[in-house]
């Protein structure tokens, strides 16, 4: 991979840091009235998805890191490693382990698309859509009455997530969510 | 792909960028300190060792000659001044090479002001009384730091005695770098660093800080004075606001010798650094030769004082068309 310099860094670039591949959040030249320069570079680890704050020297350099995002559709899971399928018609498929699943485990749906991030070829992290259709699998009988009445309750989603929906809402319903927030949105 | 020809500011910020400069002239015009105009190209180039400069090639009657577009008016703007030309400010296109980002653009606009047998205090205040009524709002009292103090209070060092073993580790840590990229920065530089990604972002929060007493080595153009504890510092002084420098002032300077033994300092600490070697300007040291009359100079910022009177959030939002789409 080539190597970038403090002024190449720009937010979205992927570069090589203490042997993990880290995104660029923001990048900040700091120059005291006379002095020499430096760069704040604030880094999201894409294994850990921590961010963190760097300075280097004006003109140092990191690795840049092979990593791409690619849109893959959710197939199954054999209970160790989850599988994707690419959506460009190439029908590749990518395993997936849990640590590199993290939090999304709770938004899978079979063929909906997910964006995955891969370093060397490998699946690091999976992000789900914005919004996800699921169905109510289980939750108190719904009330009848006012729809517009406020009050909420539990519900499981046949992904397995948990979410706080409306006291109208009965099981066998399908449910829009927005999985950045985890929150009921509307009826789908 | 499409072309993004479009300006970096909106035409109705560059409608209030005009508001606030037609008052900095106002501002000026009512003290009796004259605008002048002094050419972005010169013979000579700032020697100081982080400013990168650019230059260029002209064909001119004396031949094809190398000069340098100016890092800041300063060196014509003394040339002036020791012709008699009175107090002098000017609105000037600078640039330094390299220099980009949220604060920061290669070409840039310095207001750069000089006031004869001006104190340093007394170009402080009309700094402060310039920045304030060109803010919406005001922005807190006046308040004034020794650096020394400073680094008591936010990094519990003394810049003067610490030893240099002991800053290179603590600026390492307070910048979150590794310490082996700081094994043979100077003294200087751990200060430099502390001062800018620890201490700067704690000045100017509900108040303009004007910081005075640096180290005597960040002198510069400045001359040099003993302060109250019998440490040699720089008769400079810097002010800030919202943690961003502003403005950046001078006890200027006129002894010509000593002016330069600095610059030729520098040049050989560009040799060491492996950095290009800048053509000293003789026209300035003979002009100071003959005598430039004593006072203070400042150069302020007035694309990042606009951009925060603004409330903007980067410099290229006040530029009609920042670098490199320009």
């Amino acid at each position: 991979m080539a190597n970038y310099s403090t002024n190449e860094f720009k937010a979205g670039l992927k570069v090589m840091l203490d042997g993990d591949p880290c995104s660029i959040v923001e990048n900040e030249l700091v120059k005291p009235g006379k002095g020499q320069a430096f760069n704040r570079v604030k880094l999201r680890n894409l294994m850990t998805g921590r961010v963190g704050e760097k300075t280097f020297k004006s003109g140092d350099s990191l690795e840049g890191a092979d990593v791409m995002d690619l849109e893959m559709e959710y197939l199954y899971t054999d209970g160790d490693m989850w599988h994707f399928m690419k959506t460009d018609g190439s029908f590749e498929q990518y395993a997936v382990e849990k640590k590199a699943l993290g939090d999304t485990v709770k938004w899978l749906k079979e063929q909906v698309p997910y964006i995955i991030t891969l370093w060397d070829d490998k699946a690091i992290s999976v992000t789900p859509p914005n919004f996800i259709e699921l169905e109510v699998v289980e939750t108190d009988p719904g009330l009848k009455g006012d729809t517009a009445q406020g009050g909420s309750k539990p519900a499981t989603l046949s992904s397995g997530a948990v979410v706080r929906v409306p006291l109208f809402i009965n099981q066998g319903e399908v449910l829009k969510i927005d999985t950045r927030s985890g929150d009921y949105v509307s009826r789908a | 792909m499409a072309i993004d020809w479009q300006p970096s500011a909106s035409i109705e910020t560059l409608r209030e960028r005009a508001r606030l400069m037609a008052k900095v002239r106002a501002f000026f015009a009512q003290r009796d300190v004259l605008e002048v105009e002094t050419p972005v190209l010169g013979q000579g180039g700032s020697t100081d060792v982080h400013l990168v400069s650019l230059h260029t090639l002209a064909r001119t009657d004396k031949g094809q000659r190398r000069l340098w577009l100016q890092t800041s008016p300063e060196f014509h703007m003394k040339r002036l001044l020791s012709a008699g030309c009175g107090p002098i400010f000017q609105l000037a296109r600078s640039f330094r090479d390299g220099e980009i980002g949220a604060r920061h653009n290669i070409e840039f606009t310095m207001l750069e002001w000089y006031r004869p047998q001006f104190t340093l205090d007394q170009l402080i205040d009309e700094t402060a009384t310039l920045i304030m009524s060109l803010l919406p709002s005001f922005p807190g009292p006046l308040v004034h730091y020794r650096y020394r103090e400073l680094f008591h209070t936010y990094v519990e060092v003394d810049p003067f005695t610490t030893s240099l073993d002991r800053l290179r580790a603590i600026a390492a840590e307070r910048a979150q770098m590794p310490i082996q990229s700081l094994a043979d920065e100077s003294r200087e530089t751990c200060l430099d660093l502390l001062m800018s990604v620890v201490i700067e972002p704690q000045l100017g929060q509900q108040e303009l800080s004007v910081v005075i007493d640096y180290p005597a080595s960040q002198a510069a153009l400045a001359r040099r004075h003993q302060d109250v504890d019998g440490e040699w510092v720089a008769s400079r002084f810097e002010i800030y606001l919202n943690g961003i420098e502003l403005a950046n002032g001078y006890d200027e300077l006129t002894d010509a010798e000593e002016q330069r033994t600095r610059f030729a300092e520098d040049n050989v600490e560009r040799r060491r650094l492996g950095l290009p070697e800048v053509d000293v300007d003789e026209y300035l040291l003979a002009a100071l030769e003959h005598g430039m009359p004593e006072g203070a100079g400042v150069a302020l910022g007035v694309d990042r004082l606009i951009q925060l009177a603004l409330g903007k959030a980067r410099l290229e939002d006040v530029l009609t068309f920042s670098t490199p789409n320009c």
